[in-house]
């Protein structure tokens, strides 16, 4: 072994900035001319499970892997535990990532794998055999630590790239589409698991995903990204319920929005009719409203005297066990989504055909204005 | 399940089976119709000659070096050393230097094609196929005249002669041939293509995310290198050094025009007893001998290399 360590630039343990990470003004352009990261500036929070979204090709991952030095950026400086990284190769980082195809070395054993990063850095055997045994019991992989990684299943082989990365007790852990190999079920426990993991390691985490439903199950907070540009950067409901443009409100979730034309205080004109909002309406562009928010009402039963109330037929009605998606057509060839939770006896579900009243109560439409 | 053997279910189930036997007939007969003419041509010309050949080997030596009868195991006993005057190391020697050129042969073809394979797969891909080209294409020339090329280079008037003697490494008017050094650089440079070949097939499919993985995990440098991506070309760097090892061990060319008398190997050896003052039988036996030594090898290395967790480059080859 070399006796020469590895000298890995690393924030001090007690300092207030430890694990947290400073994006200045990234920008990195591909062969090309294209701007994969077009001037990105965030901060990540120490011990925060951070979430870079974005649909495949927007630069989450471009981001990610100059986060972790596969990547130079072409402008702007990346701190990590408040120190610059500029010129830092990836061996000398206190970073480590799980990569989406894990990247287990096929030559060596599952204890092996894990041991990896504690061997090159040069700790003796007998403390890592500690601390790989540590981190197998706590990701219970203990009982194959002899096997080879092509013996494992997928959910197993996700566990021992974690393993291998948290073993290292980096300052940031990385994680690209980790789980997108995994079938729903596995993916479901493993997205629990990884969040238990990392409240109670409390290092920070950042995960790139496209999938925005594993997103919100997971993030503290979440920036979303298209086409190199970072478009929204907050707490996941703060994404979800006031999106600050029409991209974000689609790619987080269904939703319906149409354009606006401020009307008079506290009411917009748009396509299908004129919208009573509670929210500051003057800089708004669109307007948008979950189709879980939207209220059905028999005719019969809708109540009176109550601002956007909207007719139309039922068109489509697809059943998703909990909840029941509802196409309803209003007049003027609009189309309306909406969600109803079957909550109640099967039998006050709408069919298609069906006449109802939607209501799109004023509090629950949210104003975008990009 | 209940299985009730009713006549009328046995009945289709009987024709189902038969049905099943013509086709499997049928296939079996496409197999050999197929496989057919390369058999005829291997036991022809590869198994026969080589079963002829082996068993002249147990034949008694006529007057011109021809076999004849009777049976005899005496040009065994010539392989293992024993003549007329007694016990001599002799042939010994030959395998044990045979043995060492070929695997120091086989050692400086894949010094020469790590470096040689990483600059090709390192270009764009529209090179690289060209790159490989410009290193098979030689040995698709004639080995005698590739060999006889050298013979010329290391010869007492070459310019790398002159430069040798003008260095005092040889004496004036000495040639760099023959012997050991001629004879290397003569069996290096006909097998590196064997090398770099099987080496390049592996480099080309290497997956870099291992290599990231490694810097990701505080490996630089030679550590990165014999961590992530030597452990990838391991099936390739076996393949290649059956290719090269192999034929080397029996290689008669480069010893015969570059190694002179003093530097004699297998190959040579066994040639000069069918061609030189023939001994048939001798020969044969030598050739015997060397067909088992080197299976014997290759099982050793089999064995080995799947101890060492690989395929002993099956895959490759």
């Amino acid at each position: 072994m070399n006796d020469q360590a590895i000298h890995v630039v690393a924030g001090k343990a007690n300092s207030a900035q430890r694990g947290g990470i400073e994006l200045q003004e990234i920008t990195r352009i591909f062969a090309g001319g294209v701007a994969a990261v077009d001037g990105v500036s965030l901060s990540i929070r120490p011990g925060e499970f951070f979430t870079l979204l974005g649909p495949s090709g927007c630069g989450k991952t471009t981001l990610l892997r100059m986060i972790a030095g596969f990547e130079t950026p072409d402008h702007g400086d990346i701190l990590i535990s408040g120190l610059a990284m500029q010129g830092i190769p990836p061996h000398r980082r206190a970073v480590n990532t799980v990569f989406q195809s894990y990247a287990l070395f096929p030559h060596l054993t599952v204890a092996e794998n894990i041991g990896f990063g504690l061997r090159m850095r040069g700790i003796a055997r007998q403390e890592r055999e500690r601390r790989v045994g540590k981190i197998m019991d706590l990701l219970q992989i203990g009982s194959f630590a002899k096997r080879n990684p092509v013996q494992l299943s997928g959910g197993q082989r996700q566990r021992v790239a974690l393993a291998r990365a948290l073993v290292n007790e980096p300052e940031v852990v990385l994680l690209d589409e980790p789980l997108s190999a995994l079938d729903a079920k596995l993916r479901a426990e493993l997205q629990i698991e990884l969040l238990r993991m990392q409240k109670r390691l409390g290092m920070t985490f950042v995960f790139v995903t496209h999938d925005q439903h594993e997103a919100l199950v997971m993030s503290d907070r979440i920036a979303v990204m298209n086409k190199g540009k970072l478009l929204q950067v907050g707490p996941v409901l703060d994404v979800y319920e006031r999106p600050g443009n029409v991209f974000v409100a689609e790619f987080l979730g269904l939703s319906n929005i149409w354009p606006v034309v401020p009307k008079s205080h506290g009411a917009v004109e748009t396509s299908i009719g004129v919208l009573v909002v509670t929210a500051p309406i003057d800089n708004a562009r669109n307007i948008m409203i979950r189709p879980e928010k939207i209220w059905i009402y028999a005719t019969s039963d809708a109540p009176r005297d109550r601002p956007n109330m909207f007719a139309g037929i039922v068109r489509e009605a697809i059943y998703m066990g909990a909840s029941t998606q509802y196409r309803i057509e209003l007049e003027a060839n609009q189309f309306l989504l909406a969600f109803d939770t079957n909550n109640a006896a099967a039998e006050r579900s709408w069919q298609p055909g069906e006449t109802v009243i939607a209501e799109l109560k004023p509090e629950n439409l949210m104003p975008i204005e990009g | 399940m209940v299985v009730s053997a009713t006549p009328e279910r046995a009945a289709p189930e009987r024709r189902r089976r038969s049905e099943a036997q013509i086709e499997a007939r049928a296939r079996a007969l496409r197999l050999w119709i197929t496989a057919g003419p390369g058999l005829v041509w291997i036991v022809m010309f590869l198994i026969l000659p080589s079963v002829v050949l082996l068993a002249i080997g147990f034949f008694s030596i006529g007057n011109y070096g021809n076999p004849r009868l009777p049976l005899t195991l005496e040009p065994l006993r010539e392989v293992a050393g024993f003549s007329i005057l007694g016990w001599s190391p002799g042939n010994l020697e030959v395998i044990f230097r045979s043995l060492l050129q070929a695997l120091s042969a086989a050692a400086l073809t894949i010094l020469l094609s790590y470096p040689l394979v990483f600059f090709i797969t390192t270009r764009r891909p529209a090179t690289r196929p060209l790159l490989l080209l410009l290193v098979i294409l030689p040995s698709w020339t004639n080995q005698v005249v590739r060999t006889y090329a050298w013979f010329e280079l290391l010869g007492p008037r070459s310019g790398l002669a002159h430069a040798a003697q003008f260095l005092g490494l040889i004496p004036p008017h000495l040639g760099l041939l023959p012997g050991v050094f001629a004879m290397q650089i003569g069996l290096t440079y006909n097998y590196l293509p064997y090398m770099v070949v099987p080496l390049y097939a592996a480099a080309e499919k290497l997956d870099w995310n291992l290599v990231e993985a490694g810097r990701d995990l505080y490996a630089s440098g030679a550590k990165l290198f014999w961590a992530t991506v030597f452990p990838q070309t391991v099936p390739g760097l076996l393949a290649g050094l059956i290719l090269v090892a192999v034929p080397a061990f029996g290689d008669y060319v480069v010893p015969t025009l570059l190694g002179g008398g003093k530097s004699m190997m297998i190959g040579s050896l066994i040639a000069a007893q069918f061609l030189q003052t023939p001994n048939w039988p001798y020969g044969a036996a030598l050739t015997l001998f060397m067909l088992v030594f080197t299976a014997a090898g290759l099982i050793v290395f089999r064995v080995m290399s799947r101890r060492l967790g690989g395929d002993g480059g099956e895959a490759m080859l």
